[in-house]
């Protein structure tokens, strides 16, 4: 798998380079600014990037805007965003396409090694990957409506980690509950919120995520 | 066409004669309390020396200053001139008799009483004069129109303007022309004397060059020790954070893995579980920094300027905000922030305190100001004096000379009203 890595500071640019290689990932481009991602995505067309937001020449939102722009070239390039902090309203702008292949993921979470690399190949295959801390303001924000309401405990953490872009298979494993258990958890939220039920884990996760940002 | 001329010339006539009536209130006031202030202060300075003095001082000045600020209010409201105030603020209240000589200090040394003495002094004869002018012309026109083509006939010796006496009933026919031109006069230049009034009491009444100066002086040197203050408490706060959060953490993080390392050959299941656990104490390190940078600058405003980070800020709170936004361009970095924090102050005081279900936030950048409005439909009440969220943001907004208007009846709704100046 093809990745290009966006990110200024070298510390955190080898560190990356280095762990996406220990688990099997070619990295064939490694910039450190707006421009030069922008021409390395068009050119290289790799299988996925990994984009800091704040890039030179502006350190403002550089990386974002590149990666809108690439994605504007080349309909759902796979993108994965980090960042030192996540917000909504940037959630929401790299949801807008309906595309997928994105990710938007504080730089914290690439301490958890293994579902950091898990949740890059996620994005090159196509799939939705939202920050726990996005999705946690989500619910935080509809929590005291009603359809939110009639669902149980269970429900709601099943809830947070689907929106997060988890696949069945992880959710069941992080609650410690049966695939199946998972499946029937799914069913009963979609109901509640009145979601259609989809066997596309991605548009599943889209439809959840347009939901709770309503 | 001719309805329209009409009413033009009985507006243009009531204008004439108001003024002529406005200028008699003037005429009676410089005749009458003027003369008695006038007198009163001139006693009260020269019984200063005698001690009695000390407490009659303030007491003229007062009046005097009242009846100032009755011009003042009558300037503004009948010639549209306005004249600002230029009295010194006074010390803290003491009681006693030092109490009573700071007082009199503070009159005796604020140039403005002075000031206002000459002025009382000039009134006593400009309000006679000018207060009359009109009144007298206009009168005198009526005599010359009315009466002057009858009154020969009774009284023997009577005349008018140029004839006198009036002996024939054309040298009376003569008199309506000087009259209707007097009277004419009279009800023009009423309007214009008034503000002419108006316009000399300004230059008496008014701040000097120096006075403005000595107040915007008082003012910088206020804002400033409140903006100085402001920095270091929250550079203390700042220090306080990061030393008791990610600076703590780091350091057991360091301790965490130094001592995975020495366990790693000998016990690798407990070095793994120390370095799971400095994973996670890295983790609350980056929140804590995170939440600090926030509090600082937050990201979205370095990214995207002031629109943007407000709503970020409105998706982040619990209520739904509506938000109006008029912002060409980005405003200077300090002003910005500046404005982004009020703004975020006062829907923390919404969520705080109102109760409200719902937010509008509006910001306006026109002709030079940014106008920022906060509207809630909770309980109300707010207080900017009460040492709320509110007082911060008065605080904030005082040091670039911006405002903030506070409406808020008990039940609600309530407006907060900011505004900053930004050329």
């Amino acid at each position: 798998m093809r990745v290009v890595i966006a990110e200024d500071l070298a510390l955190l640019r080898d560190g990356l380079t280095r762990l996406l290689t220990a688990y099997g990932l070619e990295v064939v481009g490694a910039v450190d600014n707006g421009p030069s991602l922008l021409r390395a995505l068009t050119t290289l067309r790799p299988d996925v990037a990994v984009v800091d937001v704040r890039l030179p020449p502006t350190f403002t939102d550089e990386g974002l805007r590149a990666a809108a722009a690439a994605r504007a070239q080349l309909p759902g390039l796979p993108v994965m965003v980090l960042s030192q902090h996540v917000e909504q309203l940037y959630a929401r702008e790299l949801l807008s396409d309906r595309a997928g292949g994105v990710g938007y993921l504080l730089k914290d979470r690439v301490s958890d090694v293994g579902r950091f690399v898990d949740a890059v190949r996620q994005v090159a295959a196509g799939g939705t990957v939202m920050d726990p801390e996005v999705v946690g303001q989500l619910l935080a924000r509809r929590s005291r409506e009603t359809p939110l309401q009639r669902l149980t405990a269970r429900e709601r953490e099943v809830l947070a980690l689907m929106a997060e872009g988890r696949s069945n298979a992880a959710i069941a494993a992080r609650l410690a509950v049966t695939d199946k258990a998972v499946s029937k958890h799914i069913n009963s939220i979609l109901t509640k919120l009145d979601l259609p039920p989809s066997d596309d884990d991605n548009r599943r996760v889209l439809a959840v995520l347009a939901y709770l940002d309503g | 066409m001719v309805a329209q001329n009409g009413r033009v010339i009985t507006g243009w006539v009531r204008n004439g004669t108001v003024a002529a009536a406005r200028g008699l209130v003037f005429a009676v006031l410089s005749q009458t309390v003027t003369i008695v202030l006038v007198v009163a202060s001139l006693l009260a300075v020269v019984f200063v020396a005698l001690g009695i003095g000390v407490l009659a001082v303030p007491v003229v000045a007062a009046g005097a200053r009242a009846l100032a600020d009755l011009h003042r209010r009558l300037a503004r409201d009948w010639s549209g001139v306005d004249i600002p105030r230029p009295y010194r603020s006074p010390s803290e209240p003491v009681g006693g008799v030092r109490g009573a000589w700071r007082r009199c200090w503070w009159v005796l040394t604020d140039p403005a009483t002075w000031r206002d003495l000459l002025w009382l002094l000039v009134e006593i004869v400009l309000g006679l004069v000018l207060g009359l002018l009109p009144f007298c012309l206009i009168v005198k026109g009526l005599e010359g129109i009315f009466v002057a083509p009858f009154l020969w006939l009774l009284v023997d010796g009577y005349g008018y303007g140029a004839v006198w006496p009036i002996e024939n009933p054309a040298e009376a026919l003569l008199s309506t022309l000087p009259g209707a031109s007097m009277l004419l006069l009279g009800l023009a230049v009423g309007p214009w004397i008034l503000r002419l009034h108006a316009l000399i009491a300004r230059s008496l009444l008014g701040p000097t060059r120096a006075a403005e100066l000595h107040r915007r002086v008082d003012h910088l040197a206020a804002s400033r020790t409140g903006v100085v203050d402001a920095r270091a408490a929250e550079l203390r706060r700042i220090e306080r954070d990061l030393h008791d959060g990610p600076q703590a953490r780091l350091a057991a993080l360091g301790m965490n893995i130094g001592l995975a390392e020495e366990l790693l050959a000998r016990d690798p299941d407990e070095a793994r579980r120390l370095l799971a656990e400095a994973r996670t104490v890295s983790g609350e390190a980056l929140a804590e920094l995170r939440s600090l940078v926030r509090g600082i600058h937050p990201p979205v405003l370095a990214e995207r300027g002031l629109g943007p980070a407000v709503q970020a800020l409105a998706l982040a709170l619990p209520l739904p905000v509506t938000l109006d936004l008029d912002l060409p361009g980005r405003l200077e970095p300090p002003l910005e922030s500046a404005a982004y924090f009020c703004v975020a102050e006062a829907l923390a005081n919404v969520v705080k305190h109102s109760g409200a279900g719902q937010a509008e936030v509006r910001l306006a950048h026109r002709s030079g100001r940014l106008t920022m409005t906060v509207t809630d439909d909770g309980v109300g009440g707010a207080d900017p004096d009460a040492g709320s969220g509110l007082h911060g943001v008065r605080r904030r907004l005082v040091a670039f000379d911006g405002t903030l208007a506070v409406v808020s009846p008990a039940g609600g709704p309530t407006t907060v009203t900011m505004e900053l100046p930004c050329e």
